[in-house]
């Protein structure tokens, strides 16, 4: 793996100043809560995955909308690096979220594509810490895996529309921790009523537990059937977002609307145009 | 469809063109001090000044902090030490960037860094010393400064912030 070419070429996609190779091959956004542990269990699926299969990992967190700016530390969870040997099966790249709105900017999508046709075999893609109504991810990867703790809170009933409906696999992470069997339990009876429900699995990258069972899943997750147009949908909202956002008068037209009074529809006029 | 010209992006002058003077900043911690405060503060300054950071977490080794340099395509490294071991770990770092073709990465320094053993850390491609009491408007200065030369870690160029 040419590292200094491959995350040059990277930077030049994410920058807008080339386009990305075409590559197929399997996706997978992992997203859930902040502090859910994401980051944790990426790292353990890549301690069983590596170095067999060649691996990359985007990690994406939040830009600044004050100055523009991000600090993305990811990378701190990330233990499986301290072995050289499964180190140089893996590629790690921290992505801001920069001018998206959502929780993941959709050059994610080209960046998995290009990671695809540079010889990798899994694009893991770890979102923002997001909530149950933040279903961007579901524009850029085609398998979702949300990630569900114990501890969350009774309102869990009221959250379960959403992001879960989108998922292919849900993973109550913390399995370690009292309280996971009933979020478990209660994630079954719910789901249990919809048409295809997907596979819930608990997890622990405390004690390791199912950590071995979601790793062989991740390369055969299938998507499922119910959730394709809702993803089909997301993919044309970000569409739809990029188009205003990556106009050039963006940046001019915000500032007009919070200097000089500039409505949202003219301003939405003016970008549509 | 094939990435336009790879070449372009490694060729000298050692800059690189970043919208709005936005730099990809790794800030690192080498070495076996568990002193972070001073290394997250300088993160959180740089994220203020828009920079994108990426922080590495303690206890690095000097080729994994090149590693994460080259996979995250920054153009900055800060190194933080506050256990003495700088005259050892900051000249191997620059060794290892030239070592693996990263010449146009600035490398900068910040910590207990005592004044006598600073010129030896320039000499060996350390572009700026931050000791206590450096404000964070100075860094980003720094990193304007440095934007505009041509002086990574494989670049002829002598200047050192505070000259």
């Amino acid at each position: 793996m040419d590292r200094i070419k491959l995350s040059r070429q990277l930077s030049a996609i994410e920058n807008g100043e080339s386009s990305a190779e075409y590559g197929e091959g399997p996706i997978v956004a992992i997203t859930g809560p902040p502090g859910i542990g994401k980051s944790c269990l990426i790292d353990k699926i890549l301690y069983e995955l590596t170095p067999e299969l060649v691996v990359g990992v985007l990690a994406v967190d939040p830009t600044s909308p004050v100055s523009g700016g991000a600090l993305l530390g990811d990378r701190i969870r990330f233990n499986v690096l301290d072995d050289a040997n499964k180190a140089e099966s893996i590629y790690i790249r921290s992505i801001a979220t920069r001018s998206s709105g959502g929780s993941i900017p959709s050059i994610v999508n080209e960046l998995a594509s290009h990671l695809l046709a540079n010889d990798f075999d899994l694009v893991i893609i770890e979102t923002v810490g997001a909530g149950q109504s933040e279903m961007r991810c579901a524009a850029v990867a085609d398998r979702i895996i949300v990630v569900e703790g114990p501890a969350r809170g009774d309102s869990i009933q009221a959250e379960k529309a959403g992001l879960l409906e989108l998922a292919d696999l849900i993973i109550v992470n913390k399995s370690d921790l009292e309280g996971s069997e009933k979020v478990f339990n209660e994630l079954t009876i719910s789901l249990s009523l919809s048409p295809d429900p997907p596979r819930i699995m608990r997890t622990s990258a405390i004690d390791g537990t199912g950590i071995s069972d979601v790793a062989k899943l991740i390369l055969t997750l299938e998507q499922r059937a119910s959730s394709i147009r809702a993803k089909s949908r997301q993919k044309l909202l970000m569409a739809h977002e990029n188009k205003i956002v990556s106009n050039p008068n963006f940046e001019s037209i915000l500032d007009r609307i919070s200097q000089e009074g500039l409505s949202i529809p003219e301003a939405l006029r003016e970008l549509n145009d | 469809m094939r990435y336009n010209s790879p070449q372009a992006l490694h060729t000298p002058p050692y800059t690189r063109g970043n919208m709005g003077g936005r730099q990809r900043i790794v800030i690192a911690k080498p070495g076996l001090d568990g002193h972070d405060r001073g290394a997250k503060i300088v993160a959180r300054a740089l994220r203020d000044g828009g920079h994108e950071v990426i922080y590495t977490g303690l206890r690095r080794t000097p080729s994994q902090i090149v590693r994460t340099i080259m996979d995250e395509d920054a153009r900055f490294v800060g190194l933080s030490s506050l256990s003495g071991a700088h005259s050892h770990l900051f000249p191997k770092i620059c060794e290892l960037l030239r070592e693996a073709g990263l010449d146009d990465v600035v490398v900068f320094g910040g910590g207990i860094i005592p004044e006598e053993d600073r010129q030896e850390l320039f000499d060996a491609g350390v572009k700026a010393i931050f000791g206590p009491g450096t404000t964070s408007s100075e860094i980003l200065e720094f990193v304007e400064e440095a934007s505009s030369r041509d002086c990574g870690v494989g670049s002829d160029d002598d200047w050192h912030w505070g000259v």
